[in-house]
């Protein structure tokens, strides 16, 4: 599509967004990959037509105020990327364009405190912890409170698991295949430290040996996919100092950790320390394909049969094209019978701080998904990130609360110690 | 026109279905052929029939031109906008609202997309034929206004030979129900005056479509030849030899090129040209029919043969085929799909004639096309930053045409006049038969509401908003005002 993009005045990132633009054919192939477009059946809503108001932003035909209700509205599920035939980097456009626009929106009061408040304690296991625990309690008032306000709270479990802190290195069991360091990821030490604990026990057994670096935080995708430059590059170079370098991969266990490090590459652009940045990205791998290239140990038979439904996080699938990794670690389990889902694609309304942010339209995606979940006839889904499992766990447990929703490596890590079935 | 009207619209119609605000209405300014662009003065999206029939008395009332829209993927600017004019975005009628497997038929609403139709049949064993490559994203609404085909049309025939009713709201407000239960009706044939009719005869409201039997084998065969033209023979010999496959489908090298760029389907990067052909039917037919096949397509010098081994590899094969078209967007910022069609015997000929044009141009042109069916959709590859490409672009288009009709053939086999064709119409019809279309339109629709401005030429040529003149304008020979 042909545009009148100011290119050079948009700073590292114009370029990007111009050549996004130029792209798009307006084919409408991504229309039924988009969850908002499939919500609410309209133009604005849907990847293009995005795109057409980027675009006319940028352009200076129209005002960014007016763009926003729509643009807010994207999940960055990246679900019309994979859809896309023309191979338009619309991942890339909307971030960029999202940093380049935060500088200078305005925001009304509430709305400054309720992103503050999210910026402040999600990346941050222990304030989040704080938080969460503040929210479990007040759970209970939850009617009372504005709608913005109570939605987060639906998502929280009654009861937070007991905090349970990672050692600095985990050893190998028996002879060491290799060496790698853990992004712990933050809302899923909180939500969710099995996991974490799952993935080191996987390793160690996979012959594995595992350094958690203690002074590592946030790996800056909130930020990024909510405008916050300056913020998630200070978290990112955060992460390039606390890493050491003798090691043979970065592995991640969150999507959408992993996809934000991934990132580093288009927000890093134009700084000094790109190359470091870059080389960082290039060594983070999702658990599963690391596993994968390294060759797993065959897990027992189960005792008996059990079916389970693997769920694409957008953010492994989309984002980092991880599809077959996961679902052949599950198929190697003997007597696991693995199902698909229908609407594989269709993001589950999680999606960062989304849910939190535009919590109607994640809600009737939730329940979508969990719908789809539910008539594939497993008991147990299983997933490769820790929005996915605190969403769908939401929203099951309105229609089948005897369902489990699992990491896929806490799957693996029962099968290894045969207790899952 | 005065606030009040449309405020009278916006009370007519429950909250939330009409959209006045410019950033709503932006988005809605193209549909796939982005190089026209018009502002609507507001877009209507109704939720039942009811509402669209109100939303159709009050432009017929109020005088004001309106253009049914489906997903927007006309590349023919079909469903453009009219300037100052009413958008029925219809995406929201999307229900199926009966499927009988008895007897094999669907009733949906306009909004409902191709490939969903096929979806709910599928538990039944039956599918619905007409297999557009935008079918996971178009309408039925505009597939019936388009007539539109696709791969296996050439077994199975058109839109048209699988509608057998619809229920339709005339340009005058008047609601019509058009067709019936069979294929063979007597009296005048309304509904085959409507389903190609572009969205100038009003707006389809409920479709009842014929669903088929999926075949119980397909036999998909890809073939590469070291030259178009002897994909173009090769086409003609299946043919001769009596054979009638689903499809016969070819890709020239830049389609190819880009095809696997996008999804990876496993094509020879080194062929000048692939031929895809696909037999389905009974097993034992199609075996048949297999191994008569594999003789004819040996004789046509192919120099690699690859057959689906199963269903996934024939996916693939088709996916690579049904992203031609977006895909060419990898390969250039810009192109215009063109849509015409010559005689069978004749592909050769105009084949190698395209590529003369695309030389004295200086334009990449990517061929992808129905060769069953004589159908081309030449892609004429531009770069509207360069001056004076896009002209150059149209013109070769134009050329493209002009040697279609020459050789026999036709200005449009699927994708419609729209807007962007209707200069060429004539060159297509003499005065006097264009003349009497018009006639008929203005019998149904008397003040031309129903998409003013599109098939005919001349008109509201104003409501263009090109990035550029049109070299004819700047001859002088047209003009805007
Ligand atoms: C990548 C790509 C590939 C394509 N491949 C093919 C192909 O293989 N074969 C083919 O035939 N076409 C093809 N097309 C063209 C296009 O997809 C078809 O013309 C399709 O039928 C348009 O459907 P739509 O829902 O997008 O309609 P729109 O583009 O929204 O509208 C098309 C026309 O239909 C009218 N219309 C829409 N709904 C109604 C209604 N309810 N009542 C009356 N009029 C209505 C509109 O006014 C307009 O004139 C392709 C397009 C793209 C972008
Ligand atoms: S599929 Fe890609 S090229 Fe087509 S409209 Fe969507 S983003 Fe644009
Ligand atoms: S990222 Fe997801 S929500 Fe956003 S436009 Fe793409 S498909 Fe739609």
């Amino acid at each position: 599509m042909q545009h009148k993009i100011p290119v050079e005045k948009l700073g590292p990132q114009g370029e990007t967004m111009a050549r996004a633009v130029e792209q798009c054919v307006h084919c409408g192939f991504c229309l039924p990959a988009c969850p908002t477009y499939q919500v609410l059946q309209e133009e604005m809503d849907s990847p293009r037509g995005r795109i057409f108001l980027m675009k006319e932003v940028l352009e200076g035909s129209l005002k960014p105020v007016d763009a926003e209700p729509y643009l807010d509205r994207c999940l960055g599920c990246l679900g019309c990327v994979s859809a896309c035939p023309s191979g338009v980097a619309y991942g890339e456009l909307i971030s960029s364009y999202r940093m380049h626009q935060e500088a200078t929106r305005r925001r009304s009061p509430l709305e400054k405190a309720f992103r503050f408040g999210i910026q402040e304690t999600l990346p941050y296991p222990a304030r989040f912890r704080a938080a969460a625990l503040f929210g479990s309690l007040a759970k209970p008032l939850g009617s009372l409170l504005p709608k913005k306000l109570s939605a987060p709270l639906e998502l929280l479990p009654s009861a937070l698991p007991a905090a349970r802190p990672l050692p600095e290195l985990y050893p190998a069991e028996g002879s060491r295949r290799a060496r790698v360091a853990l992004l712990a990821g933050c809302a899923q030490q909180v939500l969710r430290p099995e996991i974490n604990w799952a993935t080191l026990r996987v390793l160690a057994k996979n012959g594995v040996e595992v350094v958690i670096p203690k002074s590592q935080g946030c790996c800056g995708a909130l930020s990024m996919h909510t405008g916050e430059r300056a913020r998630a590059l200070a978290f990112a170079r955060k992460n390039l100092e606390a890493f050491p370098s003798d090691i043979d991969a970065i592995i991640t266990n969150a999507a959408g950790c992993g996809s934000g490090i991934h990132e580093y590459l288009l927000l890093f652009k134009g700084e000094a320390d790109f190359d470091k940045a870059a080389g960082f990205a290039k060594q983070s791998k999702d658990v599963s394909v690391f596993l994968s290239e390294l060759g797993l140990l065959a897990p027992k038979a189960l005792h008996s049969p059990v079916q389970v439904a693997y769920h694409d996080a957008c953010h492994l699938a989309h984002a980092q094209g991880v599809r077959s990794e996961p679902r052949s670690i599950l198929s190697s389990i003997p007597g696991l019978d693995l199902v698909e889902i229908s609407e594989g694609d269709l993001c589950c309304g999680s999606a960062g701080s989304y849910n939190l942010e535009q919590p109607e339209i994640a809600n009737t995606l939730g329940r979508r998904k969990a719908a789809n979940i539910v008539a594939s006839g497993a008991r147990l889904v299983a997933t490769g990130n820790i929005g996915c499992i605190t969403q769908i766990e939401a929203a099951l447990k309105k229609q089948s609360p005897e369902f489990r929703v699992l990491h896929t490596l806490e799957v693996l890590d029962l099968a290894y110690r045969e207790i899952l079935g | 026109m005065s606030k009040e009207v449309l405020q009278e619209l916006s009370k007519l119609l429950p909250a939330g279905r009409l959209l006045t605000a410019a950033a709503a209405l932006s988005p809605y300014q193209s549909d796939a052929l982005t190089a026209f662009k018009a502002k609507p003065l507001a877009v209507a999206l109704p939720e039942s029939a009811g509402e669209v029939i109100e939303t159709v008395r009050w432009c017929a009332k109020h005088q004001i031109p309106f253009v049914a829209r489906g997903s927007g993927t006309s590349l023919s600017g079909g469903s453009l906008p009219i300037d100052g004019g009413l958008v029925i975005g219809l995406n929201r009628l999307n229900r199926i609202l009966k499927l009988d497997p008895k007897e094999r038929v669907a009733v949906v609403e306009p909004g409902v997309v191709n490939l969903d139709v096929s979806k709910a049949a599928a538990p039944f064993g039956l599918y619905y034929a007409p297999d557009p490559s935008s079918q996971p994203v178009s309408t039925i609404g505009g597939n019936l206004a388009f007539n539109s085909g696709g791969a296996h049309c050439l077994k199975y025939g058109m839109t048209s030979n699988h509608v057998l009713g619809a229920k339709v709201v005339l340009p005058t407000g008047e609601v019509v129900e058009l067709g019936g239960e069979s294929l063979e009706n007597t009296g005048p044939d309304w509904l085959g005056l409507f389903v190609g009719s572009e969205g100038l005869m009003g707006v389809a409201l409920e479709i009842k479509l014929r669903l088929l039997p999926k075949p119980e084998k397909y036999h998909t065969v890809l073939a590469a030849y070291d030259s178009l033209e002897k994909a173009g023979s090769a086409v003609a010999m299946v043919v001769a030899s009596g054979l009638l496959p689903g499809a016969m489908e070819i890709m020239d090298s830049l389609a190819i090129e880009a095809a696997e760029a996008a999804v990876q389907a496993g094509y020879p990067q080194d062929a000048k040209a692939l031929l895809i052909v696909e037999l389905e039917g009974e097993t034992l037919e199609v075996e048949a029919e297999a191994r008569h096949l594999s003789e004819v397509i040996e004789a046509s010098r192919a120099y690699k043969v690859q057959i689906a081994r199963n269903e996934a590899e024939r996916a693939k094969i088709w996916k690579g085929r049904k992203a031609a078209f977006s895909a060419v967007g990898r390969l250039s910022p810009d192109y215009i799909v063109q849509d015409g069609v010559v005689p069978r015997s004749k592909l050769g000929q105009a084949l190698s004639e395209i590529e003369k044009l695309s030389l004295r141009y200086g334009l990449r042109v990517a061929n992808v096309f129905h060769a069953g069916d004589g159908n081309l959709h030449p892609l004429i590859l531009y770069d509207g930053r360069v001056p004076g490409e896009l002209e150059r672009g149209e013109e070769l288009a134009g050329e493209i045409l002009k040697l279609c009709v020459a050789l026999g053939g036709s200005i449009t086999g699927e994708h419609g006049v729209g807007m962007e064709k209707k200069r060429y119409l004539p060159a297509m019809f003499a005065e006097a038969d264009i003349e009497l279309m018009r006639k008929i339109r203005q019998s149904v629709d008397p003040h031309e509401l129903s998409n003013r401005g599109k098939m005919f030429p001349g008109g509201e040529a104003e409501a263009l908003v090109r990035q550029g003149l049109h070299p004819l304008e700047k001859r002088g020979v047209i003009s805007r005002e």
